[in-house]
């Protein structure tokens, strides 16, 4: 390839060595354009490569008698947006609850194996739930924000860990409903009740209340299920800022929205994992067939 | 995941089922008339037929149309349904085999245009055994890329990318013997020449089969072998068996 595309030496000598030599100089260049730059191939996530966040090992959950989740294993990366998708009562949903512990409210609800987070075993009996849950938010599919006003909502977080300067306050409140794009509407009313903002901003507020005490992970149940198109863009574009600074979860019906927003997809069925890999070659070219029936519209 | 001929026919919507259908069946009509484009082209030009020479020129028009007619079909099914793995795999293919397959049929409109001037000028002393021959393997080519793409078969498109080697070794043979044959009579040289262009045309409709059999082999594997020796094609398809 190099040499097929060698007629731009030319232009090669009469750059300075410091840029040769910053370009690398086994690149392919024509026109001026360095052919392998584009070429994206080598931008394929691949989980080798991943710091892990979160890693369930044989996970094996009980509701009563029945088994809901079938042995999972799997591995989060960090920073990244992990998809759950399948469908309903393949056990996404409750596998995600795992993960902060929300499965402990649920009666008769026990669990076998293990998940770690950074390393950690959560199910361990030192490990204190509110500070777990702290670091793993969650949000649910319909926005719940407290009957108080959109800057209480915020500093709710903050004041139950008895932080109650103003100053430190105002400013959490600032950064987390501008990290939740929710900052430039509702900077002049902050003291008007949260029930009167629209669905799609009270979803923004459920995120900017998450995330003002700084988990390091989110997870998301369906976000975006009772929004119309419009909020459901922005929560996607919310999605897509967020996993610089936190490794996200998503459990989502739509595929579709599945496929724009995610990283990685796993495709659940019955309680068991069926696939886990990259959303870029999932969607294009699964290794199940269970997989490929579902994301196709197939009945299997 | 490899995909057979039948798996587009299993969706739970019906109507995803009959536009994934009509889609493969119109390509397999533009498949069927450029083929004939071919074959009539080849024979008009061997049979100094200048009415069957016409008829190629005129019916090129419906080979252009149903280009645009799949090409906005494909644009449609993308839109609504957006479809995901082998379905995208299927609608992306097709849609560029449909431009392959144009461009085969405007290949055997250049044939054609050149039987007319050989009409024209006297037929060329030397030239038509190859163009009978090539024209008989390149032609079996399109069809068995066809053939490939109706029944999902990889092994026939494998076979295809195998038979474009030999025939481009038949066509330099040709042209070597050509070439000498216009250095030892000049005066035939623009009916030869008109001769070379027809040669070179189904060249290159061998080289546009193969680009739909590779298409074919990407739809149903799912691996993309083009620009790529044929062991590495053939490693890509058994790799991909379950």
């Amino acid at each position: 390839m190099a040499q097929a595309l060698s007629p731009t030496t030319h232009e090669e000598a009469t750059m300075s060595k410091e840029q040769a030599t910053s370009t690398g100089q086994g690149s392919a260049r024509t026109h001026g354009i360095d052919i392998s730059s584009l070429d994206r191939s080598s931008e394929v996530m691949r989980l080798e490569d991943e710091t892990l966040s979160l890693e369930v090992k044989n996970l094996k959950l009980y509701y009563g008698e029945k088994e809901a989740l079938h042995g999972i294993n799997m591995q989060i990366p960090q920073k990244r947006v992990t998809a759950f998708i399948g469908p309903s009562g393949c056990g996404k949903s409750t596998l995600l609850r795992c993960f902060n512990r929300m499965n402990d409210l649920v009666d008769g609800c026990r669990i076998d194996g293990q998940i770690l987070l950074d390393g950690n075993d959560i199910y361990q009996r030192n490990v204190e739930v509110a500070e777990l849950r702290r670091r793993v938010g969650m949000v649910f599919q319909k926005p719940n924000p407290f009957p108080k006003s959109i800057y209480e909502n915020v500093a709710y977080g903050l004041r139950i860990q008895g932080i109650n300067k103003k100053r430190i306050l105002d400013e959490t409140v600032e950064w987390s409903l501008r990290s939740a794009a929710l900052w430039d509407e509702v900077k002049d009313r902050l003291n008007d009740s949260a029930l009167g903002l629209s669905g799609g901003q009270q979803q923004r507020l459920v995120i900017a209340r998450t995330v003002a005490v700084r988990p390091e992970v989110l997870l998301l149940d369906e976000p975006a299920s009772a929004l119309d198109p419009l909020s459901t863009l922005k929560i996607e574009e919310l999605i897509h800022e967020l996993k610089d600074d936190y490794t996200i979860v998503i459990v989502t019906h739509n595929m579709q929205q599945a496929a724009r927003v995610s990283d990685y997809t796993a495709f659940m069925y019955m309680g068991d994992l069926v696939e886990f890999g990259s959303t870029n070659e999932l969607f294009t070219n699964p290794a199940k067939k269970q997989t490929e029936d579902y994301i196709t519209g197939r009945y299997g | 995941m490899g995909i057979t001929k039948d798996s587009h026919k299993k969706h739970i919507s019906q109507q995803f089922n009959t536009e994934l259908s009509e889609l493969r069946n119109h390509l397999l009509v533009m498949g069927g008339l450029v083929e004939k484009q071919v074959a009539n082209a080849v024979q008009s030009l061997i049979g100094s037929d200048g009415a069957l020479a016409e008829e190629v020129r005129a019916r090129d028009k419906d080979v252009d149309q149903l280009e645009v007619m799949i090409d906005e079909e494909c644009t449609r099914v993308i839109a609504k349904r957006q479809p995901t793995a082998s379905d995208l795999r299927l609608v992306v293919s097709v849609a560029k085999m449909v431009s392959d397959l144009e461009r085969v049929g405007d290949e055997a409109s250049k044939i054609a245009k050149m039987a007319l001037a050989l009409v024209d000028e006297g037929a060329a002393p030397r030239g038509y055994v190859e163009v009978r021959h090539i024209g008989e393997h390149v032609g079996g080519m399109v069809r068995d890329a066809l053939d490939a793409f109706a029944r999902f078969d990889v092994e026939i498109a494998l076979d295809v990318l195998r038979e474009d080697r030999s025939v481009d070794q038949e066509y330099k043979t040709a042209t070597r013997s050509l070439v000498t044959f216009m250095m030892e009579d000049p005066r035939s040289i623009s009916q030869i020449l008109s001769v070379m262009w027809v040669l070179r045309a189904l060249e290159r409709i061998g080289d546009h089969a193969c680009n739909v059999a590779e298409h074919v082999i990407y739809m149903v594997k799912g691996k993309d072998v083009r620009h790529k020796s044929l062991d590495v094609a053939q490693m890509a398809i058994e790799d991909s068996k379950e």
